[in-house]
This record gives structure tokens, sequence and C-alpha cells, in this order.
């Protein structure tokens, strides 16, 4: 069984994985970080994502063990001193989650498409990169808008 | 009271941070101690005898805590899932109810049936020796179109010899037949309105665990209604009494119905830990197990005609559906295609004559029941395509030719039970043609046309009927259950609330909503409210969220309680204030007594309430609690006007929406902004039914091919575009607060829209859904060989 | 899934060794095939050589665009370098998937792997391009050898890929509407040796579409390809598509691959 070590949310962490253990079963059930969800079997919902080395990835398409040593944020490690990442506040702000299933891995995309396309996203833009996450409630209308919002304020 | 925070608000989310930052709490995020994890063994048939279920591998493998079959089910004496509606066929007879056991006993029905529970120590264990499990199948014939059922060669259920359920009708057959004999014009349509796959975010999960001690089950699950669940699990499966079962519904991520029945895979979990030692037993579904045992929606098969008169007026409308019930009758599936469909074929028109008839039949697949809108997407795509149909074929103008047939006159008795309260359908057709900007469109066609695309517009002057229900009505229609919901106001000694609610909120924000109607009403900041639901321990009894209920009823219920708590303050204020109660009053939070300068705010009203110290307590009771039970005196008429634009590229077949507008009669609302985030929601799920996703189960083999989002599509953020929306207002005069339901619209509506506009680009009468690019480029086919 | 043991090497020599000693070993690079195929039970592997800590990526153009086998596909979209010898290539990498499985996913495991609707075959086909081993350099026509399966010998793994670069070239993806997979993905160059067109998604592997390459030899322009066609005898026919459809779609794609070219 290999013993990994990682930095989860700023917090180095460490634990014994098997082989077939998935990042996303590391966080969630190991840490008990179950902010980050898994909606689905085939990688396609991205209702997982975390940030890896500073870079959107699918948890639930990834092992654990491979992580070693890894820097991963959660949705949990967002925040700072309490307060909500600007991207978290325009989520809030423009209602971009109803149940909240889809939400942690909204954001964590969309502060990732940030990072790697800056804060000027057209609408087209915003949704052609939303293509890795699917949400049921909200039909992206006001995700779009949130991001948008969100990026201008990162 | 702060206006920021009351009624008519947009007041952002409580419930948002915590879901914002990872502190949701859903079932599976649940771990107890000592927990096990069950997998289910499923049938990988559509139809098969159960010959000998081994066990004896799967029992040795590692980590194995128990495996349960339907024989261990039924030794004790555990009830089967049952279905809550009778319906009666028009002949008088009961719906043919065949038996749904809990585990299988002696043979599967559908691709993902429920044969066999194996508990151990992990996931993966269960899941592997579920897989060691050995079960002798004798494949029979299947049948899993609705299309061939009716008599087909594989008879489902012993008691439907013919597979057919019910055959059930509404309206006056006669009177229709004499208005379709003196028509002008009969306009023909024939329909399929697809299966779909709810597909709610978060997967359904259960935690069952048995109490040894005290002989109490708790069950945590991904429910839309808590207290229902553990009704039926008491009463029907008899598991143990309602006080010795507790069911809890945590945050719940999405439902669109399939979260409101009883399942047989929960059931299993709160049953089997009594069997392992009280161990609780929890089961996550994987996405695959939500494609295969979820509760499908929709699934017609519609014939329908209309006649109309010289004038253009519709003078008669005649229906026949074959609706698939599945292998099983789920929770409310009977009542699906009856009496919330067949009621609501009048839509917005006045139209004499309408007779409909609906034969629900078996098939070789997942049960099929309440999906968003529940019956009223599928009358909704009857009626508005054959409106738009005969508008066509009368050469008139869409919108005239339903303008002309509009209810102008409230309240309207059709001739299918409803009984519309209020609207002004003209005012939303107004409003949505002046946003569609309608008059812009030629233009926009031809310039589409100029680049080889097809380009059209689709109108869906869609009404339902939700706010369900009231209880005497839908008795006498044959529900099993009341649908009034409850509600407790507790006021704490410091002037903070809670609201304990038989609502459940999985996406709809009651936690933001409710509390803005006490905000308003007591005058209290809206922090100082929290909303309790979900916990048939701490709520005292609650029939749950579907059917656009939870404002029209649900707050009701709540603004009720209110009025108690308010009479209740009053007395305690006058005895404290030492005045009439009569002459008390209450505005903005704050106690008055006419013609005096004395006043309390309302926090030291309950403080008193509880010091007690200053009124007579054999004259009034110490505390300020109240509660109350709200069942609605009629349905609720939400109604509007949806207009699709869209253009078809004409190389491919690609259909996109370019413009989308939905103009709403909600009545009064309570909080704009999560009430437009309904709509988004609501118009994206019936984009994906018109472009985008459909069940479908291989005729050959009875697989459902597509088990995942690898072949069914959901519709993803660049798949849609942003809507406009407008709504316009006729209070509901049915409740208190003239509310109407606005969580199913935007999927009512939006098929029909989508569907209409696609037909029009294309110049035929029908595309089916989902009419995805292959699909519409056969279609095009045809056309360019037509023209040939 | 079933559990496996697992290896990460910290060279190809290792990693081939380890392949080497296990049968049932299976390399895995970004993993985002492998892993949602593990986890169907669609493969169960005893071992998994994860290829991840050979840190083998990066991309150097010269007289050809040589991409070491780990760089993911969001390097390679976001290369100034690509995007300035290939950019068909760029933007085939920029449109895998979604944006987070192109952060681990490899052009290296993507060619290893030949899903026959995956994008990058095509790319390879399509340039003409080399595919360097552990062990050997091997030709891209000779590489691709039917559904999921290439010239690779057990234990033998990818490198590098090498690309000429073109004239011009265009990619156009038709996604499976759910999947997102290529349901048609037509790469188009014009090169040295004149005009290569190879399809994925469409059949059970990729293969040049010598009817549009023919057609594109009357000058590469999209209305070369007018009334060219690829038979729809032996494509893909499925929920999403029948083969008719396909081949319509085959040609609209190669239209819209040239149009694109630069």
């Amino acid at each position: 069984m290999p013993a990994i070590s990682m930095k989860v949310n700023g917090e180095a962490v460490c634990g014994d994985v098997e082989g077939r253990t998935l990042l996303v079963e590391f966080i969630r059930e190991k840490l008990g970080l179950t902010g980050t969800h898994v909606g689905c079997d085939t990688s396609q919902c991205g209702a997982c994502v975390v940030l890896v080395d500073g870079k959107a990835v699918k948890s639930c398409t990834a092992l654990a063990a491979a992580h070693d040593g890894a820097d991963v944020t959660t949705v949990e490690g967002l925040a700072r001193d309490g307060k909500m990442h600007p991207m978290q506040e325009a989520f809030k702000d423009n209602h971009g989650l109803q149940c909240g299933f889809c939400t942690p891995g909204m954001v964590i995309a969309s502060i990732d498409m940030v990072n790697r396309l800056g804060k000027n996203l057209s609408e087209e833009t915003i949704r052609h990169e939303l293509e890795g996450n699917i949400c049921r409630c909200t039909g992206y209308h006001n995700i779009v808008a949130a991001v948008k919002a969100g990026a201008a304020n990162m | 009271m702060d206006n920021g925070t009351g009624i008519g608000a947009r007041v952002k989310r409580k419930e948002d941070h915590r879901f914002l930052t990872g502190k949701g709490n859903y079932t599976d995020d649940i771990n107890l101690p000592k927990q096990t994890y069950a997998y289910f063994v499923r049938s990988p048939h559509a139809h098969a005898t159960i010959n000998k279920i081994g066990t004896s591998k799967a029992r040795n493998m590692p980590g194995v805590v128990g495996i349960f079959t339907g024989e261990d089910v039924a030794a004790t004496k555990l009830g089967g899932l049952i279905c809550g509606w009778m319906i009666h066929s028009k002949d008088g007879s009961p719906m043919k109810a065949g038996p749904h056991p809990i585990l299988a006993l002696g043979k599967v029905r559908y691709v993902g049936d429920h044969v066999a529970v194996v508990i151990a120590e992990t996931r993966e264990q269960a899941k592997a020796a579920a897989a060691a499990v050995e079960v002798d199948y004798g494949v029979l014939p299947h049948v899993v179109d609705v299309a061939d059922a009716m008599g087909h060669k594989a008879q489902i259920h012993d008691v439907a010899p013919d597979n057919r359920v019910y055959n059930w009708s509404i309206g006056d057959e006669a009177a229709t037949d004499a208005a379709f004999k003196r028509a002008k014009h009969i306009t023909k349509i024939d329909l399929v309105n697809n299966r779909l796959i709810p597909n709610a975010m978060e997967p359904r999960a259960a935690i069952g665990c048995y109490d040894t001690g005290a002989e109490h089950y708790t069950l945590y699950t991904t429910s839309q209604n808590p207290h229902v669940a553990r009704l039926v699990i008491s009463a029907f499966h008899g598991l143990a009494p309602e006080h010795k079962l507790r069911v809890i519904a945590p945050d719940v991520g999405g439902g669109f119905g399939s979260k409101i029945f009883i399942y047989a895979e929960e059931v299993v979990c709160v049953w089997a830990s009594r069997f392992v030692g009280g161990r609780p037993v929890k089961w996550t579904a994987e996405r695959t197990e939500s494609f295969l045992a979820d509760a499908h929606g929709r699934d017609h098969v519609t014939h329908a005609e209309m006649a109309t008169d010289a004038d253009g007026k519709i003078i008669g409308f005649k229906v026949h559906t074959k609706a698939a019930m599945g292998a099983y009758l789920s929770t409310f599936s009977s009542c699906v295609p009856t009496y919330l469909y067949a009621t609501l074929l009048s839509g917005q028109y006045n139209i004499p004559n309408i007779y409909a008839e609906v034969d629900a039949l078996y098939t070789n697949t997942a049960p099929v029941d309440a999906y968003r809108g529940a019956g009223r997407p599928e009358a909704t795509y009857v009626v508005e395509r054959i409106v738009e149909t005969a508008a066509r074929e009368l050469k008139m103008d869409p919108a005239e030719f339903r303008r002309k047939n509009f209810v102008t006159q409230f309240p309207h008795q059709t001739p299918v039970i409803m009984c519309y309260d209020a609207g002004d359908y003209a005012a939303t057709l107004d409003k949505a043609l002046e946003i569609a900007d309608v008059k812009g469109f030629a233009a926009r066609k031809a310039a589409s046309a100029a680049k080889g695309n097809y380009r059209g517009l689709g109108y869906s002057a869609y009404i339902e009927a939700c706010g369900i229900a009231p209880s005497a009505a839908v008795g006498s229609l044959g529900a099993g259950v009341g649908l009034w919901e409850s509600a407790e106001v507790r006021v704490n000694p410091v002037g903070t609330v809670e609201i304990l609610t038989g609502s459940h909120s999985h996406g709809q924000g009651h936690e933001t909503t409710f509390a803005q109607l006490v905000s308003d009403r007591l005058g209290i900041d809206i922090n100082n409210v929290s909303i309790v639901h979900g916990d048939t321990d701490k709520v005292q009894f609650g029939m749950g969220t579907y059917g656009s209920r939870s404002g029209a009823v649900g707050m009701t219920a709540i603004s009720k309680a209110l009025d108690k708590i308010e009479a209740k303050a009053k007395r305690i204020a006058a005895a404290v204030m030492e005045s009439s109660p009569d002459d008390v009053e209450f505005k903005n939070g704050t106690f008055t007594v006419k013609g005096t300068d004395k006043k309390m705010a309302f926090g030291e009203v309950a403080l008193s309430a509880y010091v007690a110290h200053k009124f007579n307590s054999a004259q009034v009771e110490p505390g300020l609690k109240e509660s109350a039970f709200h069942d609605p005196s009629n349905f609720v008429f939400p109604a509007g006007v949806h207009i699709a634009e869209v253009e078809i590229d004409g190389d491919t077949g690609v259909t996109t929406v370019v413009n989308y507008t939905a103009v709403d009669d909600f009545g009064n609302v309570i909080n704009p902004m999560i009430v437009e985030g309904q709509v988004h929601g609501g118009i994206t799920q019936g984009i994906g039914q018109a472009l985008a996703e459909g069940a479908v189960y291989d005729k050959e083999s009875g697989q459902l091919l597509t088990g995942s989002y690898m072949d069914y599509q959901m519709p993803r953020a660049a798949d849609v575009p942003s809507y406009k929306l407008g709504f316009t207002c006729t209070p509901c005069p049915s409740n208190p607060l003239g509310m109407k339901g606005c969580g199913e619209a935007g999927a009512i509506a939006s098929p029909a829209a989508v569907m209409n506009a696609v037909t029009d680009a294309l110049g035929v009468v029908d595309v089916p859904m989902p009419a995805t690019p292959h699909v519409v480029w056969k279609y095009m086919q045809h056309l360019k060989k037509a023209a040939e | 899934m079933e559990n496996f043991n697992y290896y990460r090497p910290a060279s190809v020599d290792d990693a081939v060794k380890a392949a080497k000693a296990k049968p049932d070993a299976k390399y895995m690079s970004g993993g985002m095939t492998l892993i949602p195929t593990m986890k169907q039970g669609l493969a169960s592997p005893s071992d998994i050589i994860d290829l991840g800590a050979l840190k083998n990526s990066g991309i150097a153009v010269g007289a050809t665009v040589v991409i070491k086998a780990g760089t993911t596909h969001a390097e390679v979209a976001s290369s100034a370098d690509v995007k300035k010898a290939i950019p068909a290539l760029a933007a085939l990498a920029g449109g895998i998937g979604d944006p987070h499985v192109r952060h681990k996913g490899t052009i290296g495991g993507s060619v290893a792997n030949n899903d026959p609707a995956a994008d990058y075959p095509s790319a390879c086909l399509g340039l003409g391009a080399t595919i360097h081993t552990n062990a050997r350099k091997i030709k891209a026509e000779d590489f691709f050898t039917g559904m999921f399966s290439t010239a690779l010998e057990d234990g033998e793994v990818i490198t590098a890929i090498e690309f000429p670069i073109p004239k011009k070239a265009g990619y156009a993806k038709f996604p499976n509407p759910a999947s997102r997979y290529a349901m048609v993905g037509v790469f188009a160059a014009d090169t040295a040796e004149g005009p290569r067109v190879a399809v994925t998604g469409a059949g059970a592997g990729v293969f040049r579409a010598s009817a549009l390459e023919s057609a594109l030899g009357k000058g590469f322009a999209a209305g070369s390809l007018t009334g060219a066609a690829v038979p729809a005898k032996g494509l893909n026919s499925d929920l999403h598509a029948s083969a008719e459809y396909r081949a319509h779609l085959i040609t609209v794609m190669a239209k819209r691959a040239v149009d694109a070219a630069k």
C-alpha cells in the first residue's frame, strides 16, 4: 500500500492508499473534505474538479498515489481569513447555484479558467470553457453571469 | 422592516455560503461509525425468470457482512413498493398493479431490476462480491417500446395479460365527436414524447441504521419528501411504526421529481441494518445505476386531432395517448399521464369539447414517474404542437390564432376538470412578442438563409396546474394521500425564529424565500430566521416538495402559522401594556396600542411570552409557538408564453437555440432572483428534451443504450443561450400570498416552443424529439430530395 | 475498480523493465482514458506503470515539431511554438476533452491508446508523423493498426511524436453530442508530398480519405471537395449517427478543416 503525502489546502497531509484509490476518494474519505463531489462514473460531470499544482483536474480520474507530493486545493481551501474567494462571492451574488452539488467543481473550474485566460471573458468563451462541468439546476444562465463577474473581481 | 429582505426582494441566498465553501451536508458526505456498504446485484436482462440465486461463493469473499435476496425480504414480511394513486379504467375496473418486490422474487422485469444486495466492509468489497453472486436466469421475451406493448407476447405482470395498466378517459366523447362533425377543418398530429432520465447531479444515496437498544430505525436519504418516505416505509412496507422510524433528508443535490419516490435501495439499506447487527448500511448510486434505476420521465405516444370552425375557433380536441409505466408502477406514476396530464389539455384556450383517452402500459424498462412538470410538459407538448400546426394549416399567424382562442374570462371551467382562477394570456403574449422581437424575425431568417441555414420561430403558450393540491379533490380522483402542507413557527425568547416546514429544499432556496416571508411579516432581520426541514424527528409532518407546491402550499402554511403567532403575540403585548388585544396593532416589527404611545418590539413580546411574569397564564399560555396545516382550495395556474428561435446548420443539421424568450405569470413573487433561476433551469431541461436527451432501450436486447453521459446528452453550457425573461402578474386568488408556482414552468413550456421552431424552420409538421443533428439531417435530406 | 500494483518509475528504462516483468501491466500516462476504462471494469491490469514521474514533456521546433510523449494537451494547445509552426495541431489539442482533461491527458497516451474517436491520431496520420519509442521510430501509417490497436510491442513505450511542418493544415471536429469525443474529425494538410486527409471518429480507427486527398489535388481549397465523398460502407453506425451521416459529415468537416487551414 503506497504511503503518500501531499499539501491540501495549505496543510501537509499523508496517508496510505491502495493503487486504485482515486484522488477524490482520498480527499473525501481519508481527509473528510466532502466539498468535492462525485456526480458520475465516466469522467464527465466535473463535480469533482480540484486544483492540482494550480491546474483544474478531475479528481475522480486521478490516482491518489500519482499525486504524492502534489499541492491540491479543494473548494474548502478557497476562502481566505473567513472571506470567500471572489469567484465564490460572484456565484452567490449572481445566483449561480441552486442545489449546490455541481458548485464546488464549477467554482474551481471557473477560477482555473480565469487563471488561464484572464479576467476579460466573453460569454462564448465561458460557455465553451465549462464543457467539462454539468449543472442540472441553473440552466447555466447565472453561472455564466457569475463567472464573468467573478473573473472581473479576481 | 428592512425592505431589502422582504417579499419581492432579490435577497441573496442564505444557504449559499455552505454550498460554496464545501460545507454542504449531502447524504454521501455522512459517515457513521461501523458503517458498512451495500452494492446491488442487478438484472442484466430485460425480462427473465430467476431460477436460482447462488450466494455461497460471494459469501466467502473478503469483507462480506451479509447477502440478501427477495426471499430474505419476504421472510421478514416486508411489503413491496407501492403506487399511491388508484386510477380506474373507463369501464370502472381498478388499475392492474403488479407486485413490486423490494428485491426480485422469481422474476426480473427490466435491465437494472434489483435482485440481491451485498453488504460488506468496503464499497469495493461489496461490489466485488456482488459480481460473484451467481444468478441463473431464464430469459423471457421482452418489450421496451410503449408503442408495441399492448398485447405483446412479453407479458410483464400476471394481473395485466395485455400489459395494460388502465384504459382511462376524461371529457365528453359524444359531444366532442359531434363538434368534429361540424368542424370546418381538422388538424391531426402524431407525437412522441421522448423518455427522459432525470439526472439530478447528486446520485441517490442512503444510510440505514437500526438501533438495537431502542429498536429504532434511522434512514438518511436523498428525498424530496422524507415524511412521505417514512409514512410509506412504515405503513406499507411495515418496517416499523412511524415513531420507531426517523427519516432524514439532509442537503439534497437536485431532485426534479426523481427523489420523490420510495425506491427499493433506500428501503433495503434501512431494513438490512437490523440484520447486520445494527451496523449502518450505506449505499450511494453510481451514475450508471442512476441511469438504470432512477424513475424515468415522459415516454408517451400520442395521436391528437383538433377541430376548428370557419372562424378559426377551436371547437373540439381529441387525444389518445399510450403512456409507458415501465416494468412496475412507481410511487406516483399512475396519476402522471392522467390527472396531471389530460386535465391540462385545454391549454390557455377556450375549447368547449375535449375528450382524451389514455392507455397506461407496462414495458420492460425502468419505471416511469413524475419528472419536472410531470404530465404537464406532455400536455403542453400536445396542445402547443397541434395549435401551431392548426394555425399553419389555416394559414393564420400562430400568435394570432392563439390569441383568438385564449380564455379571457375568469374563473374558467374547462371540460377537463380544471377551473382556471386568474390570468391574462394576451398580456403575456404581447410582452413575449415584444421581447423576442418577432417583428425582426423575417430579416433574421433571410440572413440565415443567405448562409445556407434554416431559421425558425416557435411559440408555446403553456398553462399548468401546480401548487398541488386540494386533498379532497385529489382524494376523489384516487390519491392515497392528502396534499396539504404543515408548518410550525417557533419564536425563541430572544425573538429569533425557527420555521419548521414539511417542504423540502433541494435547490429551490427555501432557506431564503421562507425567511423572507417571516422577515416581512414579523419585521425582523432575515438573519434571525432559520428554516428547518428534512427531518421527521424535528418537523411534525410534511408532504414534501414537488409539483411547484412549496410556495403556494408550503408558504401559505407558514403564513397561517404566522397569523396565529401575531394573534397570540398581540394578546401577550396587550397584557404587558395593560390594554385590550383589540387595540394592539402590529406593524414593522412593533406592537403599539391605538391612541397611546405605548409600544413593544417583537423581541420584547417574545421574551415576555416566555418569562410569563406579566400575564395571567390561566388566560394566555406562556410561550410563542404555533403550527398550521394548509390545504389549498384549488390548484394554482401559472401560465405564460415562451418563444424559441432556432437556427439549423444547413450542412450538419445542428440546431442552435439562438434566442429564447420566456414571459411567465407566476402571480406574486417572493424572490425574483430565485424565480428567474428556476425558469432558466426549467427551460434548459426542456431544450435538453427537445434537442439532446432521450433514453433509448435497444429493441432487440432490451439494454439501455443511453446508460451514461457518454451516450445520454446532458445540456452543457455551450448548448444553450442566455435567456430573455419577462413577467406579468395576475395574483392567485386561492392563497393569501397570491403566489402561483415557478419550478416547472420552464420545462413545461420549452419543448413545444423549440420543436415548433424546428418544424417552422424546416417547414415540416413534425420532427421527433430529441431533434439531434442526425435526426434533423435526415429530415433535411428528405426536403432536399423533395425539392429535386 | 479492481486493485493493482502501482509503480512510478523514474526512467524510461525502469518503466520498460517493469512492464516486461509483468505481462498484465499497463502504462499510464495522463490516465484520462485508462482510469475511466478501469472504473467501468473494461480493463483490469495487474500493474499500473505510471509514466508521470518521467517528466518527459516538452516541445522542440526545428525542421519538424517534436513533442515529447508526456506533454499534456494543454501544453500543446498553449505552446507559442506549435501555434506558429502547426497552428492546426495546437487547435486540435485545445479541443480535446475539456480543460480539466487537457491538464492531464498527454499526446503519448492518446496516440498509444488509439481510441477510434480520439483527435491526435488524425493529426499524426494527416501530417505523416513519426512515432518515437524507446526502441525505434514508427511511421504513423504503420503505427495505427485498428481500433485501440497499434504497432507497439509489449513493453514498448512512446517517447515522442515528430510532426513534419506542412504548408498549411486544419482540423475540424464534429463532436459526439453526448461524449464530445469526435464523431467525425478531419485533419487536412497541404504537405510537401501533396494533400493528406485523415479521418477519426468515423471508422474502426483513423484512416486516410483518399477520395478527398485526390479531390484536393486540384487545389487545396474547400471548393475542390464539392462532390467528393468517402463511401459510407464500413463507417461506424450507432445511436448517434448512421454511417451515411458520418460519410456526409466527413466531407463537411473536411471543407471546414481546409477553410480553417493555416
